[in-house]
């Protein structure tokens, strides 16, 4: 019974959205707000990636949202699952293979050292602080699979992305004690595509990159039975 | 064909968006349920990327090798995409925790059996 | 037949795996399929930002969750 009232239901669904895309044409221009940025943007914050200029400064305050969001899941599920109980059934630990355990020791720094350049470099290149967040946390995941007794100091952890929040909100609101709005480019620009230009967005960015592979690991290290 | 040509990337996106659906609506395992939301989303994030796309345009990026006077994508929806994307993951790291702490109380991980309300 | 055509079937199929099968994990690697390819697509699409959130945090941090927690819990789905 439930199956035929699902298939029904996806059934008018399907109707309803094949008369609503035919009215999307594909490729062609539709609004006019991604013409201003991409025709003032590069001139306004000083950034060659227009996506960047677009999440810090354009809408920095949804990047706020987001950055509270991953906040709370991680402390929801610091709190459902913080608190292991003793093992009921103990498996029997075996370590992992050679192969995984060399390649952990040669890949883990060149792997830190690519995540660190994709968020520092947010402003020239595709990249930015959330995929170097994640190329991070996949570096300690590899740490967590390699083997059984290595651990990432939790308390370390807890405090850098404190730390990194604390510079997000404070840059932001750094902008309100010279007088300008809240989140706004108050920085130097600097010359065009170089290292330091582009304002506030490098530093939000790095905070934004260090908060991300914190949270990330921090999650892994609560979902494995931290302690 | 030059209807599908055109409007591939849709029924691509939608296919994936009822695959998850109906995963979502039938399936009675808990685990299963929630691989359904990561398929739901990613069928969303595909055709919102595929509306901002132009015939002829490049990717919104000032480089040596693209001056700015090129015709560019809409940079709009993936600026919201990369938001949403982060998001999605982090919603389903929380949903895992709440299954495993449900499966370490009733040992089970079928719907039909987690029914213990005090109503 | 262009590859995109090609690909996009690839996907739908890969989708449909993950819902059919009975065995948690390799519905998890039919997942990790469809978010590759899903990269892929925005690679086409003329989004480089996109493409690398979506093939690190997708196909790396997810898989890896899922696997994780299917350990701590049931492997088949009955």
């Amino acid at each position: 019974m439930r199956k035929i009232i699902s298939i029904l239901l996806l059934f008018i669904l399907t109707a309803g959205f094949t008369l609503c895309l035919l009215d999307i044409p594909f490729g062609e221009q539709k609004t006019k707000v991604g013409n201003y940025y991409i025709n003032n943007g590069a001139r306004e914050t000083g950034a060659a990636n227009i996506v960047t200029s677009v999440v810090v400064n354009y809408r920095g305050f949804d990047t706020l949202g987001e950055i509270t969001i991953l906040f709370t899941a991680a402390i929801g599920l610091a709190a459902v699952l913080g608190h292991p109980k003793k093992n009921k059934d103990p498996q029997p630990k075996e370590p992992a293979s050679l192969i995984v355990y060399t390649g952990y020791r040669i890949l883990f720094p060149f792997m830190l050292l690519f995540g660190a350049y994709i968020f520092i470099h947010g402003h020239l290149t595709p990249g930015g602080g959330f995929q170097g967040g994640a190329v991070i946390a996949s570096a300690f995941i590899l740490m967590y699979m390699s083997s059984k007794d290595k651990k990432i100091n939790p308390t370390a952890v807890k405090i850098i992305e404190s730390l990194a929040g604390l510079t997000f909100v404070g840059t932001a609101a750094a902008a309100l004690t010279l007088g300008r709005p809240f989140l706004s480019n108050f920085m130097p620009k600097g010359e065009f595509m170089t290292l330091l230009s582009a304002g506030i967005i490098p530093v939000i960015y790095i905070a934004v990159g260090f908060k991300v592979g914190a949270e990330f690991s921090g999650i892994i290290h609560d979902l494995t039975g931290g302690n | 064909m030059d209807f599908l040509n055109n409007y591939i990337y849709y029924i691509g996106a939608f296919g994936l968006f009822f695959i998850g659906l109906y995963t979502m609506l039938i399936k009675k395992n808990l685990i299963k349920i929630i691989i359904g939301l990561t398929l739901l989303d990613s069928g969303i994030y595909l055709f919102f990327v595929a509306v901002g796309y132009l015939h002829k345009g490049t990717a919104p990026i000032i480089s040596g090798h693209s001056p700015a006077s090129e015709k560019m994508v809409d940079p709009v929806p993936q600026a919201l995409i990369l938001t949403a994307i982060v998001i999605g993951v982090s919603i389903l790291a929380l949903a895992l925790s709440l299954a495993v702490k449900l499966y370490q109380h009733y040992h089970t991980l079928n719907i039909k059996n987690i029914k213990e309300l005090k109503w | 037949m262009t590859i995109i055509t090609i690909l996009i079937l690839l996907m739908l199929i890969a989708a449909i795996a993950a819902a059919v099968f009975k065995d948690l994990l390799n519905a998890v690697i039919a997942l990790c399929i469809v978010s590759l390819i899903n990269a892929l697509l925005f690679y086409f699409l003329h989004a480089p930002d996109v493409a690398m959130a979506e093939a690190a945090i997708g196909a790396a941090l997810v898989t890896a969750i899922f696997v994780i927690v299917i350990k701590k819990t049931t492997r088949y789905e009955e």
